[in-house]
């Protein structure tokens, strides 16, 4: 299998701010490869150091076979990069945007229209409607047509999803997934723990410093403990009580409910746990044994 | 090449879709020109004078008819003594006076030569210098009229005494001025304020990750502002030539290359400025403060350098306004040409390949 990113002990801080502490990945040909981890976790300094925007303290990293430092020339010819923040131009029309970028790349939009065909259909008959006017969802098809006007090889995305509403989260994702089957190599970003499922590989940061890098189901087949959904009456007294419950190990609000981990790695006795609740005035008690979601395994991982 | 012009394409795009930009671009340089036009104006009409005639004999005589019929000039007042000079200047009632030495004939036709004193109340500046010239022209012309039949030549040599602001440096000639100033304004501020609009509004984060050099991004960006620079500088020019009577006596290549060479100064600026500035508010400030007010204030185009203590002199010698203000008035008013502004040209042409050569140092191939 091809290494298309491979990056060694890279670091980067901000005067006395770590954002990126030791980090090492590898992202092979082919797969959607997720940076998955909350807001401030380092996620944009890694994909700016990778798309050669900034430079680490120390450390290196290859993209495509091409050093980050030195090759950065030939590395900004062969990726696309869609940044954040909606970062086209606001007054130019859709079609006038798209074929800046394509002029920028050297090519013309004709000339790989079949790779953004898929996308750029469902915007085009706005194309004359200024970017700025567009909606969020549709900003972000935009983005992404200029992003890959050029057919890259490696398509990094930086939190695409993020403030945009469910159904164009989904869509987005359904359109990476038929890039990936086109051949494009593809690292993106995202908060949502949930979207870590439609990677092949995720890596998880937080506060600098990668977690964990695997499939999405190894992460969650290597969550330790068993996990209890609990609900009650009152979720605010619900949460005092099991966090003074002398086993309790992690609770967290999640949804509706709370999940439950136990510091006794033997049986758990859930009548047990439902007594002490009964004991604390707590109502309408269900206890559900569940299986680990993402978000689970990052807060063990903490 | 391709990706350049399609980018210069671009550029016009935008300001050409930002209407409220253009029309402050094109609509400020004409409301400048006109208000400074009327309001400065050099004409003078039935300005109060007063005579001081030490001689009062046929030539003196025939001048002050001159004078007086002129249309410009209303004899308020006839002095005995040149005590009565600073007394009648502090009434404010009269502009300016004009002494006749005495023996005026007798020594012109002696001498061959004889001399009248003009004073005049510089106070205002652009009146005194206006009455200067207009006093000065009438005697000429008589001058001229009596050389006419007369040999050899007999010279009335004018002396003039501007009171109260000696240097007489005034803001006559508003023409160059306000193009220095729209100048600086339209490069340097529009260039800075729309290279920080791509940092502030993420654009330029793309453009750095593609293979558009960041140089061409510069260069492309600057290009549409020399052109429209070029067409506000020809505007004030045909407005203030035609509307207002300035002249343009000098060679009309050099004026515009050497306005073309001001023009890149000034972007050269704006791109520096931009270089060190992350938002549109801190590049307008800067551009303001720092370019505006010295173009304005001290490179003397309102205020005579000479006047100014050393510290604001050295900046209105570093200030490229400055020289590029006599180098336009020189060749527009005085029909110089370059063997007479190399000087200036050489030293405009070295601050802005300094001011190059610092952008293109501070210019950052990555966002940091």
């Amino acid at each position: 299998m091809k290494t298309i990113i491979e990056t060694n002990n890279i670091n980067k801080s901000y005067g006395a701010v770590t954002a990126l502490h030791d980090i090492n990945i590898t992202v092979n040909d082919g797969e959607i490869f997720g940076l998955i981890g909350p807001d401030g976790a380092g996620k944009t300094s890694l994909i700016r150091i990778l798309t050669t925007l900034i430079l680490p303290d120390n450390g290196s990293a290859n993209v495509l076979g091409l050093d980050i430092i030195n090759d950065f020339k030939s590395i900004r010819n062969e990726i696309g990069y869609m940044p954040g923040r909606f970062s086209l131009y606001q007054d130019l029309t859709v079609e006038e945007n798209l074929k800046l970028f394509a002029t920028i790349f050297g090519t013309t939009i004709e000339e790989n229209y079949d790779l953004v065909k898929p996308i750029y259909s469902q915007i085009e008959s706005f194309k004359n409607r200024k970017a700025g006017q567009l909606s969020g969802g549709m900003k972000q098809k935009l983005a992404l047509s200029c992003a890959l006007i050029h057919k890259p090889k490696l398509l990094i995305l930086d939190e695409p999803t993020t403030g945009v509403d469910p159904v164009s989260r989904k869509e987005f994702w359904d359109m990476l997934k038929d890039l990936k089957k086109a051949g494009i190599t593809i690292l993106v970003s995202t908060p949502y723990m949930d979207e870590a499922s439609l990677c092949d590989r995720v890596a998880l940061i937080q506060g600098g410093k990668i977690l964990s890098v695997s499939t999405p189901q190894s992460i969650i087949d290597a969550f330790p403990k068993k996990l209890y959904s609990i609900s009650a009456d009152n979720m605010h007294k619900l949460i005092i009580a099991l966090r003074n419950f002398e086993f309790s190990n992690t609770v967290f609000t999640f949804g509706e409910t709370v999940h439950y981990t136990d510091r006794r790695n033997s049986v758990i006795q859930t009548g047990e746990i439902m007594k002490y609740l009964q004991n604390n005035d707590l109502k309408e008690i269900k206890i559900n044994e569940i299986n680990a979601g993402i978000e689970d395994c990052f807060m063990e991982m903490m | 090449m391709k990706r350049f012009w399609g980018f210069v394409h671009k550029e016009f795009l935008h300001i050409f879709r930002d209407k409220r930009t253009l029309i402050i671009l094109f609509g400020m340089p004409i409301i400048q020109i006109l208000l400074f036009g009327y309001a400065i104006t050099n004409e003078v009409r039935n300005a109060n004078i007063a005579i001081l005639d030490l001689s009062k004999d046929a030539v003196t005589n025939s001048i002050i008819n001159k004078i007086s019929s002129s249309g410009y000039f209303m004899i308020y007042d006839n002095l005995d003594n040149l005590d009565e000079i600073e007394t009648v200047f502090k009434t404010g009632k009269v502009k300016e006076v004009i002494v006749f030495e005495s023996g005026f004939a007798q020594k012109l036709k002696s001498n061959k030569k004889a001399e009248i004193q003009i004073i005049t109340d510089a106070t205002d500046p652009n009146t005194g210098t206006t009455l200067y010239f207009y006093t000065s022209n009438i005697i000429k012309n008589y001058q001229m009229e009596i050389n006419l039949v007369q040999q050899p030549f007999l010279n009335i040599i004018p002396e003039i005494q501007a009171r109260y602001n000696p240097l007489l440096k005034g803001v006559y000639l508003f023409v160059p001025g306000l193009i220095t100033i729209i100048l600086m304004l339209v490069c340097a501020m529009m260039t800075s304020i729309s290279l920080t609009k791509e940092k502030e509004l993420g654009s330029m984060e793309v453009l750095l990750a593609s293979p558009m050099k960041p140089f061409l991004v510069i260069i492309s960006k600057v290009i549409p502002y020399l052109i429209l620079s070029l067409i506000i500088s020809t505007v004030i020019l045909l407005i203030g030539h035609y509307n207002f009577g300035v002249p343009i006596r000098g060679n009309l290549i050099l004026l515009y290359l050497e306005i073309t060479l001001f023009i890149i100064t000034a972007l050269s600026l704006g791109i520096l400025i931009s270089t060190k500035a992350q938002t549109q508010q801190v590049a307008l400030m800067v551009s303001l403060a720092g370019l505006m007010l010295p173009t304005i204030l001290l490179s003397g185009f309102i205020f005579p350098i000479e006047n100014m203590p050393l510290p604001l002199q050295i900046i209105a010698h570093i200030n490229p306004s400055t020289y590029f203000m006599i180098i336009v008035r020189d060749i527009m008013i005085k029909g110089s040409g370059l063997e007479f502004l190399w000087q200036e040209t050489a030293i405009l042409i070295g601050i802005t390949l300094v001011l190059i050569i610092a952008s293109i140092k501070n210019f950052r191939i990555r966002l940091q």
